[in-house]
């Protein structure tokens, strides 16, 4: 309540979302945060208000997003007495911040945030939370800010190592089919064309996680697709054949690498991280070079020489030309059956020419989106990886657009994850960001349903939905909405939703048993990769 | 190969982070086998010695990820024989079956153990030693009306020299 009522005195300073979840509102931070790199701030209530975070704040830590988090306590006289909205925040967000702390006493405020921005984005980015006492927030003191520079026992960007990276620039230079893997830390370590020079001279074939996408365009000549699960046949099949592996600001996730007994044995492996915890996490490590990949990267780049590799890059091709046959032609451009999700993606594709940012949730249509959106700038690719926080969406999409008003911001989503924080379209209406939404319906929790086909015998226990009226929902928000289930609609509803001048609901009725594929199953070696 | 380490972790004084060093054994199911904290020889330096018995592969992991937070100054890991370690336990036996047979001139010429006090119905060893010692005490005393036993955590100094102080 003090904080609120001071925050009334500053509408034209801070501009303060209301949103109508405290999950939508560190979504929408978390949206924010990674739209524009800055980082996003949230406010909740002591108690549940506060709780009702953890999710968003988990799927921060896990994706290294940037957030500061404060929440309200109960006064300090009050602390352990199980007081009236009292939760213990500061040790259950303990596992899942990067910091986080409780203030008793006003002075010490300014000190606080001032350490918790200074943590929150510097080295590897993550979430903090400050928990401020209701006396604390109550108390007058003389205010004076400091902004934190250091702090002793942190060192948010190791040393360079030279003569690790002139080992590795050695392995590099003598590698005969490199390939390189490529996460978020190229685009968190602002380091998109430190990383294009690098791969340019070197002539490496490379791959992206799904936090990596965008920070390399699409139609790069380099960029062979995504990694993992549901990745590319290409980059799969070739992880398993490439001789120098180079890891840069990825961490080897279980949904990238498939089973680590199978995992690219016979290649060295080259790791650029900034987090030297990364190291040697998952994946065994040759050559670690630590350091902030900007720096790193330049450093790199002035000791490989200029090399093309022609035709280790056309087997990709090769790949590439088969998995187009077997799977994306049918996904992309199907004439007959029921809607896919890919040719949506597509028709999106058309118009936005790669400019948009994408946002989406978690599942199918996730997996379909990451897979053939098309990608000109950074900073475009919002969804939540490691987490895999369903509900992610809609509310990060708000946050998105926010952040960059100016540009185009596409949320699609499942028909599941929509109604795990529908409320939000209360925010989209009252703040009039005019976001995209897509839901991709196909009245299944999809990708549950899928494994149920694949794995259970097409035994679908509770992941069937009997939805509601998503039309008649948006117009209750003031959004316009068209549902659509032909594909003679599709290539004119997408251009009338992104003509609109507001936010508009387009809900896309597809097949309901379509499969996302490639696809390796759980357990299995990423060269194990299926296509049907 | 599972072995015995040493984990060393010297610290920022601040509330909450003893949570903060557990929960990264909580996260991989991992027992702790001892754990002691107190002051360093620096100021406003704290330093936790925490036991726990794993491969060193996975002990490398955890200290990486120990020492990745923010008031952690600096983790270090080692084998036994890398360091000099202590542990303390206390032994609550009845005064009277203590007195029988000469137990208390056994127990003091033995095991270098001590009494620290000394009551009609109760008397207080204290032993120091690796915890095979303080559990052979333990076993030994046993049949003579042990009313209580408490065993601290270990504390050690590393053997080679910890270029900490230097850098801070």
């Amino acid at each position: 309540m003090p904080v609120y009522d001071a925050l009334y005195d500053f509408q034209e300073e801070l501009q303060h979302v209301l949103t109508r979840h405290e999950q939508g509102a560190i979504h929408a931070a978390q949206g924010f945060a990674r739209a524009t790199g800055e980082v996003g701030v949230v406010l909740a209530t002591s108690g549940p208000g506060a709780t009702n975070l953890i999710t968003g704040i988990a799927d921060a830590m896990i994706d290294s997003t940037p957030l500061v988090c404060i929440t309200g306590q109960v006064g300090s006289s009050l602390l352990g007495s199980d007081a009236f909205q009292e939760t213990d925040i500061v040790s259950i967000s303990m596992p899942v911040t990067k910091w986080n702390c409780q203030v008793t006493k006003a002075e010490e405020i300014p000190a606080a945030l001032a350490k918790a921005f200074y943590i929150a984005k510097s080295g590897r980015p993550g979430p903090v939370l400050v928990d401020i006492t209701k006396d604390a927030q109550f108390q007058a003191f003389d205010f004076e800010y400091r902004k934190c520079v250091e702090i002793r026992s942190y060192k948010p960007k190791p040393t360079i190592d030279l003569l690790q990276v002139k080992k590795a620039a050695e392995l590099i230079n003598e590698a005969q089919r490199p390939m390189i893997l490529f996460g978020q830390g190229v685009i968190l370590g602002k380091a998109e064309e430190e990383f294009r020079q690098f791969i340019e001279k070197t002539g490496i074939p490379s791959a992206w996680t799904i936090l990596g996408l965008s920070a390399l365009p699409t139609d790069h000549p380099l960029n062979v697709g995504m990694l993992g699960m549901h990745g590319n046949y290409g980059p799969n099949k070739m992880t398993n054949e490439c001789d120098v592996l180079i890891a840069i600001g990825m961490r080897f996730d279980d949904r990238v690498t498939g089973n680590l007994d199978h995992y690219a044995k016979q290649a060295k492996v080259i790791h650029l991280d900034i987090d030297p915890s990364e190291v040697d996490k998952n994946v065994k490590v040759d050559i670690p070079v630590l350091g902030d990949c900007k720096e790193t990267l330049s450093a790199l780049t002035n000791l490989v020489r200029l090399k093309s590799h022609r035709s280790w890059l056309d087997q990709f091709r090769a790949f590439d030309q088969i998995e187009q046959e077997r799977v994306i032609q049918d996904e992309l451009k199907p004439t007959t059956g029921p809607l896919k999700m890919g040719e949506v993606i597509d028709q999106i594709n058309h118009f936005t020419k790669g400019n948009a940012i994408l946002v989406t949730d978690v599942g199918q249509h996730q997996m379909v989106a990451c897979r053939y959106t098309h990608f000109n700038q950074t900073k475009s690719n919002i969804t939540s990886g490691g987490l895999g926080t369903m509900g992610f969406c809609l509310p990060a999409a708000l946050g998105a657009k926010l952040g960059a008003p100016d540009r185009e911001v596409i949320a699609v989503i499942g028909d599941g994850g929509f109604q795990m924080t529908i409320q939000e379209l209360g925010t989209i209406f009252q703040t009039q960001a005019a976001v995209k939404i897509v839901i991709l319906n196909n009245s299944f929790l999809g990708m549950v349903r899928q494994w149920q086909q694949l794995f259970f015998d097409k035994r679908y226990s509770s992941t069937e939905l009997v939805n509601p009226d998503f039309i008649k929902i948006a117009e209750g928000y003031g959004i316009k909405g068209k549902s659509i289930e032909s594909r003679d609609e599709l290539h004119e509803s997408i251009e009338e939703m992104l003509a609109y001048d507001g936010s508009f609901l387009l809900e896309v009725k597809v097949g309901k048993e379509g499969n996302v594929f490639p696809m390796v199953p759980s357990g299995a070696s990423v060269s194990d990769i299926r296509l049907s | 190969m599972v072995q015995v380490f040493t984990i060393s972790i010297f610290t920022e004084n601040s509330i909450g982070l003893l949570h903060r060093i557990t929960s990264i054994f909580t996260k991989r199911h991992l027992n702790i086998e001892s754990l002691n904290t107190s002051e360093s020889e620096i100021e406003n330096v704290f330093r936790f010695t925490i036991v726990i018995v794993a491969t060193e592969e996975l002990v490398q992991k955890i200290v990486k990820q120990i020492e990745k937070q923010i008031e952690v100054i600096q983790a270090v890991y080692h084998l036994d024989e890398e360091t000099v370690f202590q542990e303390i336990a206390l032994y609550k036996v009845s005064t009277e079956k203590a007195s029988e047979n000469n137990l208390v001139e056994k127990l003091i010429r033995d095991n270098h153990a001590r009494i620290l006090s000394m009551e009609q119905e109760f008397m207080i060893i204290e032993k120091t030693g690796h915890k095979e010692e303080t559990q052979e005490l333990l076993e030994f005393l046993r049949p003579y009306g042990l009313i209580e036993f408490v065993r601290s955590g270990r504390v050690s100094v590393i053997r080679p020299r910890n270029e900490l102080q230097k850098e801070l």
